[in-house]
C-alpha cells in the first residue's frame, strides 16, 4: 500500500485571479516581499497495491483524467510506502 | 422531424426546470428530463446540459459530471452529429468532456456575477443563430463565478479560422471591449461551437429570457432558430 500526495498547480501561462487577490492581502499586511502567489490544490489518498510501478501508473491516470485538467494545470506526486 | 428536447439532470443542476419550462410552456415543444444515472436518451434530438453546480462543482466545474453514465450517451450522440447545447455549467461540462476546446477559470473579479448582459452574434450561419435578429445585440442574463473562458493561442487561432466563436459579450450598442466583458473571458467569448457545428457551449442563459413576464424575451430567438433548422 502507498500513500500518494498530489500537488496540482496552475500552469505559469494561466492567470490566477485568486493568487493575485490573496497577494493584495499580503501587501495590506505589510508583507511587501511576497511575490508571485499561486493557488493550487493538495490531494492525498492511498493506493492499494504492492507494485510501485502499477501505483505510479494508476496515480498518473487519475491525475491526467480527473484530478487535473492538463489544459491549465500541471501535477506532481510522491508515493510513500505504508 | 418533430423535435424532442432532453434536459439532463445532474445532482446540483438548478436550471433544468428553467430550460424545461421555457421549452414546454413558451416554445410549446416536447421535452423530457434525462437523469444522470441513465444512459437512454429517450429518442430526443436536442440535448441540453443545463446550468447549476453539478456534483457541487467539486475539483473543477463540470469535472465529475462528465463521468456520469448519461454523458457517455451524450458524447456518442454529439459525435454522430446530434445537437447538444451546454448552458453555463453545461458549457463547463462540455469543456471538461472534451467536446469543446478550452477551459473556464474564475471570473477576473473573483465575484459571482448575476446580471443581464448583451451578446453579439459572431457566427450567423449556425443552427443556433440563423434566426436571431442580429441587427442589434440581444439581452440575456448570466449567473456564474467561473465563466472566464481561456484557451491557448493555437486553440484561439483554430476557433477563429473555423468560425467557431458564436457569441461575444458586448455593450447594448455592440461595442466589444473590456468594459462590456463581465468575467475577463479571452476576446469577450461567451459561446463557441465545435468544428462540426452541432455542439454549442454558452455561459449566458437564453432559457431565462423566454417568458415576457420576466421582462425579457430575446432568448426565444435562440430556441426559434434551432426549431426552424430542425424542421
Amino acid at each position: 500500500m502507498f500513500k500518494a500526495k498530489v500537488i496540482i498547480k496552475r500552469r505559469p501561462s494561466i492567470l490566477d485571479p485568486q493568487g493575485i487577490a490573496v497577494e493584495k492581502g499580503a501587501f495590506h499586511l505589510g508583507l511587501t516581499n511576497i511575490k508571485e502567489t499561486r493557488i493550487g490544490k493538495f490531494i492525498e489518498f492511498t493506493v492499494d497495491t504492492k507494485d510501485k510501478m502499477a501505483a505510479e501508473k494508476e496515480v498518473t491516470e487519475y491525475c491526467n483524467k480527473l484530478l487535473a485538467n492538463p489544459i491549465m494545470e500541471d501535477f506532481e506526486f510522491t508515493l510513500e510506502n505504508l | 422531424m418533430k423535435p424532442k428536447f432532453g434536459v439532463v439532470v445532474f445532482p446540483g443542476s438548478n436550471c433544468d426546470h428553467d430550460a424545461y419550462y421555457a421549452l414546454r410552456k413558451i416554445m410549446n415543444v416536447d421535452v423530457t428530463f434525462l437523469w444522470h444515472k441513465e444512459n437512454d436518451l429517450q429518442d430526443t434530438n436536442v440535448i441540453i446540459l443545463p446550468g447549476g453546480f453539478s456534483y457541487g462543482d467539486y475539483l473543477r466545474c463540470g469535472a465529475i459530471a462528465r463521468f456520469s453514465p448519461i454523458m457517455n450517451s451524450v458524447v456518442d450522440f454529439a459525435n454522430k452529429g446530434g445537437i447538444v447545447i451546454g448552458i453555463c455549467n453545461g458549457f463547463q461540462v462540455l469543456l471538461e468532456a472534451g467536446l469543446l476546446p478550452g477551459v473556464m477559470i474564475k471570473n477576473k473579479s473573483l465575484k459571482f456575477v448575476c446580471k443581464d448582459i448583451y451578446l453579439t452574434v459572431e457566427n450567423k450561419k449556425t443552427v443556433f443563430t440563423s434566426d436571431i435578429n442580429f441587427e442589434k445585440p440581444f439581452k440575456v442574463p448570466i449567473a456564474h463565478g467561473e465563466g472566464n473562458y481561456f484557451a491557448d493561442d493555437e486553440t484561439l487561432k483554430e476557433l477563429l479560422d473555423n468560425d467557431q466563436i458564436v457569441f461575444k459579450y458586448s455593450s447594448q450598442d455592440g461595442r466589444i471591449d473590456d468594459e462590456s466583458n463581465p468575467n475577463g473571458s479571452t476576446m469577450n467569448i461567451a459561446g463557441i461551437i465545435n468544428r462540426n457545428g452541432n455542439v454549442l457551449g454558452m455561459m449566458p442563459h437564453p432559457e431565462r429570457a423566454c417568458d415576457p413576464v420576466l421582462g425579457k424575451s430575446d432568448g426565444k430567438m435562440f430556441f426559434e432558430s434551432i426549431l426552424k433548422n430542425l424542421n
